[in-house]
């Protein structure tokens, strides 16, 4: 076990470093941001004073080395533009984000999981079916769509000025500048019932298509034939004995999509102008804000990495097989 | 040599009485006729041995005893009589009730029949707790008891292990320690040694037997070692394409092969052993015909050295040997047993 | 082994009615196609991709207008189903004039084209890494297993988001953004597979006869990969298509005034209250292409290996 944990952690630790090189290597290689920053209209000298100014003129290596340097020591730089602290800018954000991901995640669990469970049980029947068209359904849908369909729906149909802590006014203005509106501070639960319910749509198919194969390879097993023959209620032979092993793989794909969410959220968060990572994370962009964007992008490639070990521990605890090889 | 002491029990009501079982499996092409007119009765420390070719409906046959047959598998029957009582038509409820506690079931393959993420104690302690209302120390009590009666050196440390920590032997012995936990009166081994090695089978085999012995348990047995069957069963039904083909005293059948197919099984197998026997009972020349759609005539007759044309048209009731030795052909015994020897001649 | 277990691993002689049925039995390539024949997933699926493809194919003579077209006199025209709906714009017009089933006939061609290329490079690499790591294993296994966490550790719309409008956001860039940031499902599929196939007879019997190892894998291991990496590859395909709808809507991906669908949704945002087609129609383009694709690699799967389905 103690090997086991050593060995991820340094495998862990060796890919925060290769995703820091690229994630730091990917926007300078992308184009030259001096001249991006500077403007279409900028003579050289505007761009090398940009450049200069940037400590973007010295080799690469010179300024990763630095950014790591001074990042290990909580300084991910100031933002080009607001002049904020980027580690501060993340943080007062990370919450807005953290909320989606984990509120889309236990709710798309909660419908994949007995969802998954129902179409394994009922296989082949039209409870099976129905359950395989939501999720080929839930898959092709463009999340971006179906948060404006909504929107929509709700705006439409009820006829209301204030949809789930939106006003329809100010939606329809979003619409037209696409960097939003940050309603910061002032997001209430209700704000949060359209983006998450846009997110776990798009999550839910897959943790229910794991679950579903999971469950039907487990009901066929020889141990739940055993459960069965000891006269174990359907309860018991269900979720005690079925479920629990079923469950191991989503566990992995949960982590899998909670990093995704953190990542992807991007979406939901400039429609629904939440002021989260992802939104930070677009206007930064937009805006050339190299500095924060480097910063989100290896914060967000080693959170994914932290959750997959996370889930690994889980695994472990779950199944005992991993946890005492 | 068969067993001696199976005397007594012949008198007493038999705890499992199956009669006219048929099984229905619907699967693409059709449906399949799994099993098909199956009757036995096996009674107090008794033992009755299912033997036949893998696909002849024996598992089949074991599960429908249990109704632990799969959704699509349709199960009709003249009675099934356990204890007195025909479980025919009890509902899935009914049926929990009597699994694990007054009937049990082992499977084949120790490795995967125990479930992987728990503790051996855990799955034995809760058979008994359900069944018998225990508290959880007393289930604890039961279960190390019954290790011990499998013949577990420490059983209270063995009920802290995970199933994949165990060696196949010990988790067979495991899987009948659960399945005893509450005493049951009937006990299906469904093939309970094949997948172990060959000193480890002869331990679990005499296991069952003292077993059975102490607490008066019916068993079923089902198996394609005729080795195995000498040693352990007082009766034996042979199965082929999910019909009995011969039925009787293991004495009997083996003294006295009537049916093509069991002559031709016992011919394959050296008189001594365990070890040799299993590996030749396909070795009859030719395939099992499909059991799907309508099956008329003998489903043997493709493999039978006797057969004629009449065999392809006419359904074949069993017929007595003599009282208690049945078998499913068209030719009488002495026909057979002339015909064999005329073909010995050529 | 003992002279009997050779005796039984050695298959039975054939005796008389045997042989009928093997001459019976339809030959694998036979099965496929019944089973194809008759799954309607799949039918249904490749059907729409059909349709979709001749579109896009055939878009400058199909499409009733120039997509670029902007007519100001004939704003936000209602599509024919419409209080004032014309024949003429069967989808109506969007807010510069511009005819929507035109722009729509041209978006296919660019989300069929994006997500076939892009695609095809992300199989070309996780294939070649997959079979490398699955085949060699050991410490060149190591390496690309340490690749791909690497990779599955990028937040892929944000790294994208970044390289496409840093790089000024051509449509050749987003190809390859995407082919770059979609190869690791092929790689953990394929080499999965080639350790399973290392190890069977048929490739030790050509190592045995001194086939060279570029041989083997493109001889023996390579045309066994054939179905699974068409059925990854329509995922991907549907995925990637997904995103560059995705990257379009954000403003970032293909730039305007590019018929794109993704980028003709962000574009109705204005006006979805009055003109709710303007986003139902592009948006459903996206949706049954996408469904289409992933119903054909469902059937694919379900026709290739039918014992798996899940």
């Amino acid at each position: 076990m103690m090997n086991f944990l050593i060995r991820r952690l340094i495998i862990a630790l060796l890919v925060a470093i290769t995703v820091s090189i690229v994630g730091f290597g990917l926007l300078r290689f992308s184009g030259d941001l001096a001249s991006l920053l500077a403007g279409e209209n900028a003579t050289a000298e505007d761009v090398a004073r940009i450049s200069q100014a940037y400590g973007l003129d010295r080799p690469i290596y010179i300024q990763y080395l630095d950014w790591v340097w001074n990042a290990l020591r909580g300084d991910l730089g100031k933002s080009l533009f607001t002049h904020e602290p980027v580690s501060e800018l993340i943080m007062t954000r990370i919450g807005v984000t953290a909320t989606l991901a984990f509120a889309a995640l236990a709710v798309g669990l909660a419908i994949a999981i007995p969802l998954g469970v129902l179409a394994a049980v009922k296989a082949n029947t039209w409870v099976d079916r129905t359950a395989l068209v939501i999720s080929v359904a839930g898959q092709a849908t463009p999340n971006f769509w179906f948060a404006l369909i909504l929107i929509y729906v709700f705006g439409v149909w009820w006829r209301q000025a204030t949809v789930w802590g939106y006003k329809l006014s100010e939606i329809t203005i979003l619409g037209l500048q696409l960097s939003g509106l940050p309603i910061s501070g002032s997001a209430t639960w209700q704000h949060f019932v359209m983006p998450v319910a846009t997110l776990a749509t798009t999550i839910m198919p897959a943790l229910m298509r794991l679950t579903r194969t999971g469950m039907l390879e487990v009901l066929s097993s020889d141990y739940v034939r055993t459960a069965r023959a000891k006269g174990l209620s359907q309860t018991s032979v269900l979720f005690k004995h079925s479920l629990r092993n079923a469950i191991l793989p989503v566990v992995s794909l949960a982590a899998v999509q909670l990093g995704f969410l953190l990542g992807g959220s991007v979406i939901v968060e400039t429609i629904f102008a939440l002021n989260g990572v992802g939104f930070l994370a677009i206007r930064s962009i937009e805006r050339i804000d190299f500095p924060v964007v480097q910063s989100i992008l290896v914060f967000l490639a080693c959170t994914y990495i932290v959750l997959t070990l996370f889930s690994d521990l889980i695994n472990a605890k779950l199944d005992p097989r991993v946890r005492l090889s | 040599m068969t067993r001696a002491d199976s005397g007594a029990s012949q008198t007493s009501e038999p705890v499992i009485d199956v009669s006219g079982l048929n099984v229905d499996i619907s699967v693409p092409a059709g449906i399949l006729h799994a099993v098909s007119d199956v009757s036995f009765s096996v009674g107090p420390a008794e033992t009755l041995s299912l033997v036949g070719e893998s696909g002849c409906g024996k598992t089949i046959t074991s599960l429908a005893m249990m109704r632990l047959l799969p959704r699509s598998a349709k199960l009709t029957a003249r009675h099934i009589r356990f204890d007195g009582m025909d479980i025919t038509n009890y509902t899935e409820k009914d049926m929990t009730r009597l699994r694990g506690n007054r009937m049990g079931m082992i499977f084949q393959d120790p490795m995967t029949s125990l479930n992987p993420v728990y503790r051996i104690g855990d799955q034995l302690e809760e058979v008994y707790m359900r069944h018998r209302n225990a508290s959880r120390k007393e289930a604890r009590e039961r279960a190390s008891f019954l290790l011990e009666k499998v013949g577990i050196i420490n059983p209270a440390q063995r009920l802290t292990q995970f199933p994949h920590q165990l060696s196949g032997g010990l988790r067979q012995r495991m899987m009948i320690a659960m399945m005893l936990m509450c005493e049951p009166k009937l006990l299906i081994a469904d093939e309970p040694t094949t997948a172990l090695d060959v000193t480890v089978q002869v331990q679990i085999l005499q296991l069952l037997r003292s077993l059975q012995k102490e607490f008066s348990m019916a068993i079923v047995l089902i198996t394609h070692n005729l080795g195995v069957v000498a040693r352990m069963a007082d009766k034996v039904a042979i199965m082929y394409a999910g019909k009995v083909v011969e039925q009787g005293s293991v004495q009997d059948v083996f003294d006295r092969p009537t049916h093509p197919y069991t002559r031709g099984l016992l011919e394959c197998i050296p008189r001594h052993g365990l070890t040799a026997g299993h590996d030749k009972l396909g070795s009859i020349p030719g395939i099992v015909p499909s059991l799907v759609g309508k099956v008329t005539g003998c489903s043997f007759r493709n493999r039978c050295l006797h057969a004629e044309e009449v065999c392809a048209m006419r359904d074949v009731a069993l017929r007595p040997v003599k009282d208690n030795h049945d078998y499913r052909c068209l030719f009488s015994p002495e026909e057979l047993a002339g015909a064999r020897e005329g073909v010995a001649a050529q | 082994m003992s002279q009997t277990e050779l005796a039984r691993s050695a298959p039975p002689a054939p005796k008389g009615p045997v042989e009928e049925f093997t001459t019976l039995a339809p030959s694998p390539r036979e099965l496929m196609k019944r089973r194809a024949k008759s799954h309607i997933g799949f039918i249904v699926g490749m059907s729409i991709i059909v349709f979709f493809c001749i579109v896009a194919i055939f878009a400058p003579f199909l499409a009733p207008h120039d997509p670029y077209d902007q007519n100001l006199s004939a704003r936000l025209v209602d599509p024919v189903w419409g209080a004032k709906g014309t024949w003429s714009n069967i989808f109506g017009t969007d807010a510069f004039g511009r005819d929507v089933l035109s722009r729509l006939m041209y978006g296919a061609r660019l989300s069929l084209m994006i997500g076939f290329t892009a695609a095809f490079i992300a199989g070309v690499i996780g294939v070649t890494l997959g079979i490398v790591g699955g085949y060699f294993g050991g410490k060149v296994d190591a390496v690309i297993v340490y690749l791909i966490n690497v990779k599955l550790a990028l937040p892929v719309i944000l790294v994208a988001l970044s390289i496409a409008s840093i790089s000024g956001g051509s449509i050749l860039v987003l190809i390859l953004v995407l082919g770059l940031l979609t190869w690791d499902r092929y790689a953990v599929v394929v080499r999965s597979l080639t350790q399973q196939f290392r190890d069977q007879e048929f490739v030790l019997s050509s190592l045995a006869a001194g086939a060279s190892h570029a041989r083997i894998i493109f001889r023996e291991i390579l045309p066994n990969l054939t179905n699974q990496i068409i059925v990854v590859a329509s995922l991907d395909m549907a995925i990637i298509i997904l995103i560059e709808a995705a990257l379009s809507f954000l403003g970032l991906g293909v730039r305007p005034p590019t018929p794109s669908w993704g980028l003709m949704v962000a574009e109705a945002r204005a006006v979805m209250f009055f003109k709710p087609h303007l986003i139902m129609v592009p948006g459903a383009a996206i949706f049954l292409l996408v469904i289409a694709i992933n119903m054909a690699g469902d059937g694919i799967r379900d026709v290739t290996s039918p014992e798996g389905r899940g």
